[in-house]
């Protein structure tokens, strides 16, 4: 079991999501979060003050699932978030020590098993 | 001159230019976050540059003596636009009441476009567009042109206004094509409450822009703000009845929409009408838009925000319904079909095809000679970013965080955030 977290563009998450769902991975979290990857930043003028935008918008998918969907939940992610941009995001494996499902107490690889 | 009139006209001025912060709202609600800004600017901007070239040659071009097609230049720069008498209030407040219409109209075609037009091609087009379509169409209704003449009514702009724009919306959302995320991906309004505050406030001010037209404060203009109440709360409560009848939630959105069709309905028939007729037009006026406004999402059609559902299929059935409930006891004008006068709604439907024609033909011309000059949208990958970035350099709701303060001296800043001051703590920007 890995936990896959992935930081990817705000303007891609309805394409990841639309992928992920097509590739039977069914079972993730998103937050919306600021981050800085390397990207040139913009810069934005309010009333004679000039910012620069250090930080972009970003959105983190944490999806945990079981060893043989680790793979193809990857690639499904950079093949739908991939611009060719500076900016377009990270990918992480992370083990996992346990999972449980809170409805039925299942643990580890049944608690990620979706129920159909 | 009479001071009552003048009193009424100064206000009624005043709340006709509210319409277009009023639409920027109404506009701005329904477009996603990343492009509020660069929406509500499509409204706002037309404040200076439409104002400005219709002082210097749009109002001349629609209301000085001239043939039947369009004014002539006698007015250009105001000049001979003062405060003598025209009609019972002073010529240069009439050109101020015709400027507040002059304005809005331009912005209501962004809705057509919203979200993928570059900002400065934009500008360049409503600014050209006033003066070579908007300007001509006034004066043929309102100038004393040839759609006067043929005795076409439109008492405050259901063709001049509302078909004219439609027929530009049409146009240019073709011309600039969809948006790259339309019928891929869900588009949701980002503000539902700014569309119902817009909506709110273009109720207001549709007072003025019809109970206005009366150009006095008697009992013409009486008769057109009753009916301005009356005919959108008549399509308001026939949208309702459809939501409900149709099985499905009554939705906010639907009441600011059906709100805006409603005053677009009664807009060219405001002082020709009895109220009876102006509650029966709202209640009709529903349907088309109603139905409209549900095919249309299942076209490839990108009109973003319906304006040719809401204004051109309002305006049209405003203006030809106009033909049918014009009633002279009510008026002091021509009768209807309903008083045994069938010509009039002939006249009614020509006068809409002259304008739809006119309006769609000459956008088409402009778009494509300025897109010679310029590209009309942006590039799809900015269109990922929205057009408040790119082309305002500015978000709508920005909270400050990780944004760095660019000195006035350093021409190029350093990347690290230790020589910078993060502006972190509000308040500043």
């Amino acid at each position: 079991m890995k936990l896959i977290v992935a930081i990817v563009r705000p303007e891609k998450l309805s394409d990841v999501l639309e992928a992920l769902f097509h590739a039977d991975v069914r079972g993730l979290t998103i937050s919306r979060v600021q981050g800085h990857g390397g990207e040139i930043e913009h810069v934005e003028n309010y009333r004679g003050t000039s910012v620069k935008m250090a930080l972009a918008e970003k959105v983190r998918l944490e999806i945990g699932v079981s060893n043989h969907f680790v793979q193809p939940t990857i690639d499904t992610i950079i093949n739908a978030a991939r611009t060719g941009e500076v900016g377009d995001g990270k990918i992480m494996v992370l083990p996992i020590e346990k999972i449980y499902r809170i409805r039925t107490g299942e643990s580890d690889q049944d608690a990620v098993t979706p129920v159909h | 001159m009479n001071n009552a009139d003048i009193a009424w006209m100064l206000v009624a001025t005043a709340l006709v230019l509210l319409m277009t912060p009023a639409l920027a709202f109404f506009y701005g609600g329904l477009v996603r976050s990343k492009n509020a800004l660069n929406t509500m600017m499509m409204s706002f901007v037309a404040l200076g540059p439409v104002a400005v070239v219709w002082a210097l040659v749009g109002y001349s071009l629609a209301f000085a003596p001239g043939g039947p097609a369009i004014g002539s230049l006698a007015f250009a720069g105001l000049r001979g636009v003062g405060l003598e008498a025209q009609g019972t209030i002073p010529h240069l407040l009439f050109m101020c009441f015709q400027g507040t219409f002059a304005i809005i109209t331009p912005a209501l075609i962004s809705g057509a476009v919203v979200e993928r037009m570059r900002f400065n091609a934009y500008l360049a087009f409503i600014t050209l567009w006033v003066v070579l379509v908007y300007a001509p169409v006034a004066h043929w209704v309102w100038g004393g042109g040839f759609l006067a003449s043929m005795g076409a009514l439109d008492f405050a702009g259901g063709a001049v206004v509302h078909v004219n724009a439609a027929s530009a919306a049409l146009v240019a959302a073709l011309v600039v094509g969809p948006r790259k995320d339309y019928g891929r991906h869900a588009i949701l309004p980002h503000n539902v409450p700014f569309a119902m505050l817009g909506a709110g406030l273009l109720w207001f001010g549709w007072f003025g822009f019809n109970a206005g037209s009366a150009l006095s404060a008697g009992t013409t203009a009486s008769l057109a703000f009753a009916n301005t109440l009356l005919a959108p709360a008549a399509t308001l409560a026939t949208w309702t009845l459809i939501d409900l009848l149709r099985g499905g939630p009554v939705t906010a959105v639907g009441a600011a929409t059906a709100i805006v069709v409603g005053l677009v309905v009664v807009t060219p028939a405001a002082g020709y009408i009895s109220p009876a007729s102006a509650i029966a037009m709202g209640a009709i006026g529903a349907f088309p838009s109603y139905f409209a406004l549900i095919y249309r999402a299942k076209t490839k059609l990108d009109d973003s925000l319906d304006v040719v559902a809401a204004h051109g299929l309002g305006g049209a059935t405003g203006a030809i319904l106009t033909g049918v409930f014009a009633e002279a006891a009510w008026s002091g004008g021509p009768n209807g079909l309903m008083g045994g006068n069938p010509g009039q709604v002939l006249t009614q439907l020509a006068s809409v095809a002259i304008v739809l024609a006119y309006s769609g033909a000459m956008t088409f011309t402009l778009l494509k000679l300025l897109a010679l000059v310029m590209p009309l949208r942006i590039g799809a990958r900015d269109e990922g970013v929205g057009v408040d970035v790119t082309d305002h350099g500015e978000e709508a709701y920005t909270h400050g965080d990780g944004a760095i303060l660019v000195k006035p001296k350093e021409t190029s800043v350093a990347r690290s955030a230790v020589d910078a001051v993060a502006v972190s703590s509000g308040g500043q920007l």
